[in-house]
């Protein structure tokens, strides 16, 4: 297959960035998204140009590090993490649109390459379980029912690659926000620190600048786990929930 | 933290290259080559009954108190499940820590990418599993080249690890009870795997991150992501601190504590495709290693039997496909050899399952190494399947039959999914292509009980360390060691070193600090400089394809010699041809890259040089002229029964130190899964 890529080429978060158009030749349909810029960054090393600065990793979709809109969606049109978005799902011909999120808490790195430390702060605002090694009761003293541990597996699955807030018209990080909230809600585990999550959060939420929810839905549609739509729902009972019972937020 | 400024694009290429290695003055020692010097013990294991040298252990530990404690600190470098685990527990017990990752999150550790599970002699199955039996299957996996020491710690403190994490909310599969499920995994016949789908190795990440979240939002952890250690600095005889290189501004800092942890994981990147993150490196164990901490059993590579195939040459990485499909698949190839047939139209008569056939007790349970050669064997023989015919069939047909394909989803859904994504397969229908590829590093830096390198202050932890799993690692227990070391081991043995080197302010100014600055300095000027023809990956691409061919599942003399001969010469042209663009103030990737390629280029040699110098076979590492008539791994206890401990002497040929492996408990047999 032989493909035009148009790619955000930015060289600093403060110098301007533009489309660079660039062809690639001899594509394989087996061969991952990434694995097509690997080629044309070898390419572009040996011609002494700029090679294309994206986050990778594990590359078979578990750590979250890709990251980049492809033709307007967020890890492309399968819904899949981009490491793992096979050329198989183009056409010989094809010009694709590369950009990085686009989201006012995710500043512009280089390139493709974005911040996303704000996530890590949102769990560092209460998305854990106060457990200090040692402390821990034998694993077999309190049942968890398998509906909850199910629920609860099915939103920890979150990789924290931040597609939903790309996705999302506002910016929005209220799907990686409750995918933590109710991975950790639902256990037994999780409940005396129940409010306190919540609450912690969903302020930090704020403070890192993301937009708020308008039901778009564009967030699940592009989450390469399929972390749930009615999960931000849960989050907003759970934060009313606290409210009510006056909780407050860890000092 | 001392700030310098950041790396300059070089003006002129740097003089004197840094490393000796790649000092042409010296005639170049002998293929090989290599002296024996004193041999080395583990000073620190208690004696007394296997079962309660750790407790021993804890109580000889001196212990810091509270009060002392904020006054010291350390830095752990790496956020997998030894360094997260790590980090978290020693800000909760109070000391100050100071945190590296690659990664932009501590969050993306590869230990996130482990599927099958993680093994604790919990023995809630009733199903005859204890504390001993886990150190007995451990020791006995490992092909008797482990410490029994270590492993009876290890299977000890599984148990605590279970609790931690189900306190932490990890969510583990659970039973309609509410209790937690167990699976069986290769080299074993209890059923110890604790499990989250196949995802466990991310939901123990999880668990571990969100504990050191925890410390970093309370400003206990300084947290600094999207930083590489590149240097180890020791001053008078102890490891005080490293130099890191700012990834995004390319700024070099020096930072100095009172001890220093390695969680960086292995090094099975050497050979370019490994089931490995893309990112995964050696550089900090090498340059630990370089800087006198000497590097334990290099050769003892895992190579894991359920991989996919690769499809090309732009291949980028190799994805693992869980061990646990081998509870429920059956392996088989074609009885004739060049058997193009799809695998629906060859019937049952016609279908050789192998493993069954070979090993009727353990099936297709027998270990990773075993099941890897034989894949190899029948590949070699021309019954592979698949494209270049090199790979086997996982068949499913029988699981869904039997259990229907509702269960098989439910266990294995999500593998199944990668698989189809990755092929373009429906494994529900077909069965799955697999073959084996590099996966895990049993050798690693040289420890002792208290996990302290050769060098005093620096620990290593986790796949970064030797020392658990002798000659090969069993399914689901580099969870359990990364989480042991990080958990409940370090913060114990750490605790005794701090206690016994109280604390005193490391200079930042002091010349061993600033070398190592500059040492860096112009190693990446060079790398800059050089300005070739050739991009690093080409090299890396050319040193995994000597690697895989001579360093891989089947080693000789001969093709350990020649991979000896080779790999110094392919350093030679790095530093001649490599073409790295852009400068080193800047995020620049192919930086990184030609950086940890220059030191995988390097290892590489080292590990050679072990697999050449182990004339014997045992567990992963296969020496075809070690085998037992069935072609089994054949040992040689009465010559080989020691660690290799590697010194590094700058320039000249690495010394080996032996260090005698005592079998009081598990004694040493041909290891038989038949």
């Amino acid at each position: 297959m032989n493909l035009t890529l148009r790619i955000w080429r930015q060289r600093s978060p403060e110098e301007q960035g533009a489309m660079t158009t660039y062809r690639v030749e001899g594509v394989s349909p087996d061969m991952s998204f990434l694995e097509v810029l690997d080629v044309l960054n070898e390419e572009l090393v040996l011609r002494g140009e700029d090679p294309v600065a994206f986050d990778h990793d594990c590359r078979e979709g578990i750590c979250g590090s890709c990251g980049m809109v492809i033709d307007g969606q967020a890890h492309g049109p399968e819904r899949t993490t981009a490491c793992q978005l096979h050329m198989r799902h183009f056409r010989d011909g094809d010009t694709i649109d590369v950009e990085p999120w686009r989201a006012a808490a995710f500043p512009v790195v280089k390139d493709l390459v974005v911040d996303r430390s704000a996530l890590d702060r949102i769990i560092g605002a209460g998305g854990y379980v106060t457990a200090p090694t040692g402390s821990a009761p034998e694993a077999h003293a309190t049942a968890v029912p398998k509906e909850a541990a199910d629920t609860a597996f099915e939103h920890a699955e979150c990789i924290g690659c931040g597609a939903c807030v790309a996705a999302c018209p506002n910016g929005s990080a209220m799907l990686f926000t409750s995918a933590k909230v109710v991975h950790l809600n639902v256990l037994p585990q999780g409940a005396p620190e129940r409010e306190s999550r919540v609450l912690g959060m969903v302020a930090a939420m704020d403070e890192e600048g993301f937009g708020g929810c308008t039901n778009t839905g564009e967030c699940a549609t592009a989450c390469p786990k399929g972390i749930p739509l009615p999960s931000i729902a849960a989050m907003n009972r759970e934060y009313l929930r606290a409210l009510r019972k006056g909780g407050a937020r860890r000092p | 933290m001392t700030d310098t400024t950041a790396t300059p694009a070089p003006a002129t290429p740097a003089q004197g290259p840094a490393a000796p290695a790649q000092a042409p003055a010296a005639p170049a020692p002998a293929v090989g080559a290599y002296t024996v010097g004193d041999p080395l013990a583990d000073t620190r294991a208690p004696a007394g009954p296997v079962h309660e040298r750790w407790d021993t252990r804890r109580f000889t530990a001196k212990l810091v108190n509270p009060a002392n404690r904020r006054r010291h600190t350390v830095i752990v470098v790496g956020t997998g499940l030894a360094g997260g685990s790590a980090g978290a527990t020693l800000a909760e017990q109070g000391y100050r820590v100071v945190q590296f990752c690659y990664q932009d999150s501590p969050r993306r550790a590869h230990s996130i990418a482990a599927q099958g599970g993680i093994n604790a002699a919990k023995n809630y199955r009733n199903d005859g599993d204890s504390v001993h039996r886990l150190f007995y299957d451990t020791v006995k996996g490992g092909d008797f080249r482990a410490r029994e020491s270590n492993v009876a710690r290890l299977a000890q403190v599984s148990l605590q690890i279970i609790d931690q994490c189900v306190a932490q909310g990890v969510p583990f599969a659970r039973e309609y009870g509410g209790l937690l499920d167990t699976r069986s995994f290769g080299g074993v016949q209890v059923s110890r795997t604790f499990y989250a789908r196949g995802q466990t190795g991310q939901q123990l990440l999880l668990g571990a991150y969100q504990a050191l979240s925890r410390q970093i939002d309370a400003g206990a952890v300084e947290m600094h992501p999207r930083t590489e250690m590149l240097d180890l600095v020791v001053i008078d005889g102890r490891a005080r601190g490293i130099v890191a290189r700012d990834l995004v501004t390319g700024r070099i800092s020096v930072h100095l504590a009172d001890a220093v942890v390695l969680a960086t994981g292995g090094y099975g990147n050497v050979f370019h495709l490994s089931t490995n993150a893309k990112n995964s490196n050696a550089t900090a164990v090498w340059r630990a290693h370089r800087r006198g901490a000497w590097f334990g059993n290099p050769c003892f590579t895992q190579i894991h039997p359920t991989c996919i195939p690769r499809s090309g040459d732009h291949q980028s990485k190799l994805t693992l496909m869980s061990e646990s499909l081998r509870n429920d698949g059956r392996i088989w190839v074609p009885k004739a050899k060049g058997d193009t047939r799809p695998p629906a139209e060859i019937p049952e008569e016609e279908r050789d399952y192998y493993l069954e056939r070979i090993y009727p007790s353990f099936g297709n349970l027998v270990p990773r190494d075993i099941a890897s050669r034989a894949a190899k064997n029948v590949c070699d023989e021309g019954r592979g399947v698949g494209p270049g015919g090199q790979g086997v069939y996982l068949d499913f047909a029988d699981a869904i039959a039997r259990m229907g394909r509702e269960k098989v989803a439910e266990k294995y859904g999500n593998l199944f999914e990668m698989y189809e994504r990755i092929t373009a397969e429906d494994p529900y229908t077909r069965p799955m292509r697999i073959y084996p590829a590099v996966h895990y590093t049993m050798g690693g830096l040289w420890v002792d009980y208290d996990l302290m390198t050769t060098v005093p202050g620096l620990f290593a932890v986790g796949e970064a360390n030797f020392s658990d799993h002798g000659a090969n690692r069993l399914g689901a227990s580099a969870l359990m060691q990364g989480l042991a070391d990080g958990y409940f081991v370090l913060p114990t043995t750490l605790a005794d070193y701090l206690a016994r080197h109280p604390h005193d302010e490391p200079d930042p100014s002091h010349p061993a600090a600033a070398a190592a600055v500059a040492e860096t300095r112009e190693r990446l000027a060079r790398l800059l400089a050089v300005g070739g023809d050739r991009t690093a990956e080409s090299f890396h691409r050319e040193l995994g394809q000597i690697m895989w061919e001579h360093c891989g599942m089947a080693r000789t003399e001969a093709g350990l010699r020649e991979a000896l001969e080779r790999i110094p010469g392919l350093r030679e042209e790095f530093w001649r041809r490599v073409r790295v663009p852009g400068g080193g103030a800047e995020l620049n990737q192919q930086l990184e890259k030609a950086n940890r390629v220059a030191d995988h280029l390097e290892l590489a040699e080292l590990m050679c040089l072990d697999a050449l110098h182990r004339t014997e076979s045992c567990g992963g590492h296969f020496r075809e002229e070690s085998q037992t008539p069935d072609g089994e791994a054949l040992r040689d206890d009465e010559h080989f029964s020691y660690v290799a401990a590697w010194e590094h002497t700058g320039g000249g040929p690495p010394v080996l130190h032996k260090e005698e492996l005592v079998f009081e408990y598990v004694h040493p047999t041909q290891r038989s899964y038949a």
